[in-house]
C-alpha cells in the first residue's frame, strides 16, 4: 500500500475538521429560521449519493490487489454488499455478505 | 408522550440512539484498522477521527491520499461526500435555530447521519418541544454515539497495526462504501444519482488527478435533482388530471 507523508495527512486532517465545521454550522449560525432555497437543497439531497459510488467504481472495476485487472469476485462482492445495503437497510448485513461472497469465492477459486 | 424536563429529553435522545450502536462500533473499528493499514499511528487516526467525525468524509480522505490523489482533490472529494451534512444544518435549524450561539456551535460539530434523522423524526412528531428540550434530545443522541466512534477508533488502529498485509484489506474499504450506500437509495432520485455518477465514473476514469471523481459526482448530483423534479411535476400533472 502506498504512503503519504506526515504533512500531507495533517493539512487533510485540518483542512477537513475546518471545512467539515463550516458544512455543519453555517446555516445554523447564519439563517436563523429562514428556510433555504429549495433548489440548493434538491441538490445537496444528492451529494452522498452520487460522490460515494463515483468514489467506489473504479476501485471495483480495477482492483488495487490484482494491480487493476478486473475480477469476478471482487465485481461479485461489490454486487452482494450494494443489494444487501438496498433491500435489508441493514449496513452491517450488507457489509458482511459483501465479505464473505468475496473471501468465499477467492477461497473456492485458489 | 411530551416531556416535563430537558434532562429526559436528553436520555430520551440517549436511548433511541442505542440501535446506531451496532454502525457505530464496527464502522469506528474498521476506520482505525484501515487507518493503521495506510501508515496512520493510534493518535493520527483519533485525532482524524476526533477532528472530522464523519465516517463516510474519513474513509473517503483516507483512500484518495493512498492513491496519491493531489491535497485538494482528497479535500474537495471528502467535503462533498459531507454537503449533506449542510443540509442536515439547513432543515434542524427551524427547531435548533433559537438557542443561544455557543449551543448551536456544539451541536454543528454533532451533526451526522444518525443525530439528525432520530432529531427530525422526533422534532417533527412533537412539535411542542422546547428549544432547550430539543438541544437536550439532540445532544443525547451523541452521548453513546460520538465517545464509542472515538474509542473503537483507538481500538481498531490498535489491532490493525497487527493485521498483516496478506489478509487484503484493501477491498474492505469499497465493500464499506457500497453498504453505506445502499440504505441511501430510498427514492428513484436516488437511484439515478447513483447510476449516473457509476457510469460517469467509470468514462472518465482516464481523467488526470482523480478528477473523474468531481466530474462523475457532480453529474450524479445534477441528474437525481432533474429526476426528482420530473417526478415531481409528473405526479402533480396526475393529480390534476384525476
Amino acid at each position: 500500500m502506498s504512503q503519504f507523508d506526515t504533512f500531507t495527512l495533517w493539512t487533510v486532517i485540518i483542512g477537513l475538521a475546518i471545512g467539515s465545521f463550516t458544512l455543519r454550522f453555517a446555516f445554523l449560525a447564519l439563517m436563523g429560521d429562514r428556510a433555504m432555497p429549495a433548489w440548493l437543497m434538491r441538490h445537496l439531497r444528492y451529494t452522498a449519493v452520487a460522490i460515494i459510488p463515483a468514489l467506489v467504481t473504479p476501485l471495483v472495476v480495477w482492483p488495487s490487489s490484482t494491480n487493476g485487472v478486473t475480477s469476478l469476485p471482487h465485481l461479485l462482492a461489490a454486487l452482494a454488499a450494494l443489494a444487501v445495503g438496498l433491500f435489508s437497510k441493514n449496513v452491517i448485513a450488507a457489509m458482511i455478505s459483501g465479505a464473505v461472497t468475496l473471501y468465499g469465492l477467492l477461497y473456492l477459486i485458489s | 408522550m411530551p416531556f416535563t424536563t430537558t434532562k429526559s429529553a436528553f436520555w430520551a435522545g440517549f436511548r433511541d440512539s442505542a440501535p446506531f450502536i451496532l454502525v457505530a462500533g464496527p464502522f469506528g473499528m474498521l476506520f482505525g484498522v484501515l487507518a493503521a493499514e495506510a501508515g496512520l499511528n493510534v493518535l493520527e487516526a483519533l485525532a482524524f477521527s476526533m477532528a472530522v467525525f464523519a465516517g463516510a468524509s474519513q474513509f473517503t480522505a483516507l483512500q484518495l491520499m493512498q492513491e496519491q490523489a493531489p491535497t485538494i482533490i482528497v479535500l474537495i472529494s471528502a467535503l462533498a461526500v459531507n454537503l449533506r451534512m449542510a443540509m442536515y444544518s439547513a432543515s434542524l435549524t427551524p427547531y435548533l435555530g433559537a438557542a443561544p450561539l455557543w449551543q448551536r456551535a456544539f451541536a454543528a460539530y454533532l451533526v451526522v447521519d444518525q443525530s439528525y434523522t432520530l432529531s427530525i423524526v422526533k422534532f417533527e412528531a412533537e412539535p411542542k418541544m422546547t428549544v432547550p428540550q430539543r438541544m437536550a434530545y439532540f445532544a443525547g443522541t451523541n452521548g453513546i454515539i460520538a465517545p464509542l466512534w472515538m474509542t473503537a477508533t483507538v481500538i481498531g488502529a490498535l489491532v490493525g497495526a497487527q493485521v498483516p498485509d496478506s489478509w487484503g484489506l484493501d477491498f474492505v474499504l469499497p465493500l464499506a462504501f457500497l453498504a453505506m450506500i445502499g440504505p441511501m437509495l430510498r427514492t428513484p432520485a436516488h437511484l439515478a444519482a447513483c447510476f449516473t455518477a457509476i457510469v460517469t465514473a467509470l468514462l472518465a476514469a482516464g481523467l488526470p488527478y482523480n478528477f473523474g471523481l468531481i466530474v462523475a459526482g457532480l453529474t450524479g448530483m445534477i441528474v437525481g435533482a432533474q429526476t426528482e423534479l420530473w417526478l415531481e411535476r409528473r405526479k402533480a400533472l396526475s393529480e390534476v388530471a384525476r
